[in-house]
């Protein structure tokens, strides 16, 4: 079977005044489908960086990433917002939500950008709010909602498109710890559901939960280890 | 691909987000296009007013004058050095020979002094004959116009004007009584109804005698000028050649007339008018482009205001071309609802100068008010290219960064 991601030699420059950093510096990784994966790292390490190539917000200066098998570097940026839509779900630390629109609509802007009808629209958030307990708050504004909330409606819609991989930069950097205890929960249970889960963070704590942690110095993995063997590897 | 229902509602729903900016933006395309339609109204009542003014004159008419002179439906001059021969009423009646005209009615203009009993004043005293009440489409407000006959038939009767009847008779009946002409008496047998506007005449002010006693008080056998009217529009020009070939052959081959067609005038007035109106049109539709480039600035703060969520937009999946329909269409319907706004606007404004100014039919033309929306959607939407493509374009990571 192939592997849900493959990155092989991935390198990401970033030209800062006459001097070019290198955020990626030769980058080589494999995610199975159904894998709960943390990246740590020191602040300015690349983990964010590999978190957007990764998601296929940024492009890459060299290397070969495949997703689902399938080089997804040599397409178009109509194409890769296109996968971006239907296989990747993002969770983001400021959750950004869209300040205008209510729960159920921030919910549907995936279906509404995939030119999914009203009515199913509709149908699927409000049924994706009601799993993640916000079914009261379907018609509130994101300033209407308490962080963990809000982080659940940007969870929902991470979701609703069913995509085969969330990717979420700390997601719990901007929640109490109570909340944060409780969108990690719906994540891991979104995980033992199938979804691959790639978590971003500088928290040991949440860390420590995922099945398998990659740890990143600039740029590099320094060390890319199982929690426990028996569950490191599926399928 | 999202649907274009969504589109728009999307786009309207970040308009209704940013009510100030919204507001701004509506304003300034409102005023453009308001602009446009009530200066293409003032210009377009203008020509109006001119062209019902010539119109009240009656149709198809050609005025001959006594002078030769080099013209094109201009004011005639008669060349220096050459005596025009007189333009008599024997001329007049020559011109019925031809069959493209139908009637004419030869006049004959003179101040005088007016009076009945021991009131008097000073009127303008026009001689005509029978067929000038239907020709300049005037009608009697009371008795009868001025008896059919033999044109050098000095009858002493005379119709007399609202303004004259009055300021001479008060509250006695008019009709029947002896007015004095100079030195000659005249029986008012009718009264004009007090007419429009008509070029350069008023209606009330007049007295109008046979064409003959006119030219006895005045003691001038020279017409002031003979007005014709051809049987119909297309008769006109071969009316004109008619005209001056009869009158040739009465004065010995001398071409010494000029004939006026009401239409040459008419053509130029409404030429001067419609470049008048264009130029207004042009002039306001600069304030559109304007508009347009104040869209522009407001919509290069609005990308830069909304970043994140363009960026959030297309973590979610939103291709570049949609970002860019998004704020196409938001501009757009922002500068069609402006556009809308300022035809109304506008309308309002034209409707208040008719009621201020009743005679001026300060109406924009179709055109007019069409192509100042035309170019209020056209700029909104054009000038937002820019910015729409700058949010399209926008990196997705530096938008979502939060800085």
């Amino acid at each position: 079977m192939t592997a849900l991601v493959r990155l092989q030699g991935i390198r990401r420059d970033f030209r800062v005044g006459d001097q070019v950093v290198h955020a990626l510096d030769g980058i080589d990784l494999t995610v199975e489908a159904g894998e709960y994966l943390a990246v740590t790292g020191p602040s300015g390490s690349g983990k964010s960086t590999l978190l957007n190539v990764i998601g296929l917000l940024d492009r890459p200066t060299a290397g070969r990433y495949e997703l689902r098998g399938e080089d997804v570097t040599l397409l178009s940026d109509e194409q890769q917002a296109a996968v971006r839509n239907r296989t990747i779900g993002f969770v983001f630390q400021f959750f950004h939500l869209v300040p205008r629109l209510t729960a159920q609509e921030n919910v549907e802007l995936p279906m509404l950008l995939a030119g999914i009808a009203p009515e199913e629209r509709a149908e699927r958030a409000a049924s994706v709010l009601d799993r993640l307990g916000l079914a009261d708050r379907r018609h509130h504004r994101p300033d209407q909602l308490s962080g963990g909330q809000r982080q659940r409606v940007a969870i929902a819609r991470a979701t609703v498109m069913q995509p085969a991989l969330i990717l979420a930069d700390e997601p719990t950097g901007n929640l109490d710890t109570h909340s944060g205890a409780e969108v990690i929960g719906i994540l891991e249970q979104l995980n033992d559901e199938g979804i691959t889960l790639i978590v971003v963070t500088h928290d040991t704590g949440i860390a420590g939960r995922a099945r398998r942690r990659v740890h990143i110095v600039d740029g590099a993995i320094q060390s890319d280890q199982a929690r426990d063997p028996a569950h490191g590897e599926t399928g | 691909m999202a649907r274009p229902g969504d589109v728009a509602a999307f786009a309207l729903g970040a308009l209704r987000g940013y009510r100030l900016r919204t507001l701004l933006m509506l304003v300034a395309m409102g005023i453009g296009v308001a602009a446009v339609v009530v200066l293409t109204a003032l210009g377009e009542g203008a020509r109006r007013y001119v062209a019902d003014s010539f119109a009240s004159l009656g149709t198809h008419l050609l005025i001959v004058l006594p002078g030769r002179a080099e013209t094109r439906g201009g004011v005639p001059t008669t060349l220096m050095g050459e005596t025009p021969r007189d333009l008599t009423l024997d001329d007049a009646r020559a011109l019925l020979r031809s069959r493209h005209i139908r009637r004419i009615a030869p006049i004959s203009v003179g101040g005088s002094v007016v009076s009945w009993r021991a009131r008097q004043r000073d009127s303008l005293v026009l001689g005509t004959s029978a067929d000038f009440l239907a020709i300049r489409r005037w009608s009697m407000r009371r008795g009868r116009f001025l008896p059919r006959g033999e044109l050098d038939a000095a009858e002493p009767v005379c119709v007399i004007g609202e303004t004259v009847r009055r300021e001479l008779f008060g509250v006695t009946p008019a009709l029947g009584r002896w007015l004095r002409i100079g030195e000659y008496r005249f029986r008012v047998i009718g009264i004009l109804s007090p007419t429009g506007r008509s070029i350069g005449v008023d209606t009330g002010e007049l007295v109008i005698i046979p064409v003959a006693s006119a030219q006895a008080i005045f003691n001038n056998p020279s017409l002031f000028r003979i007005i014709v009217e051809a049987r119909s529009r297309e008769d006109i020009p071969r009316a004109k050649a008619d005209i001056i070939r009869i009158i040739r052959e009465r004065h010995q081959g001398e071409e010494d007339v000029t004939v006026v067609t009401q239409d040459a005038v008419l053509a130029t007035f409404d030429r001067i008018f419609r470049a008048l109106t264009l130029a207004v049109g042009g002039i306001a539709a600069i304030s559109l482009g304007v508009a347009g480039i104040l869209i522009m600035n407001v919509m290069l703060v609005a990308v830069t205001q909304r970043r994140p969520e363009i960026g959030l937009l297309k973590a979610l999946g939103a291709a570049p071309r949609t970002i860019l329909l998004l704020f196409l269409t938001e501009a757009a319907l922002l500068s069609s609802a402006g556009a809308g706004l300022g035809l109304v606007v506008g309308q309002a404004g034209s409707w208040a100068v008719r009621l201020g100014f009743p005679v001026l039919p300060a109406h924009a033309p179709w055109w007019a008010s069409l192509a100042g929306v035309l170019v209020a959607v056209g700029t909104g939407t054009l000038f937002s290219l820019l910015p729409a493509r700058r949010a399209a374009r926008l990196d997705p990571v530096a938008a979502l960064a939060r800085r």
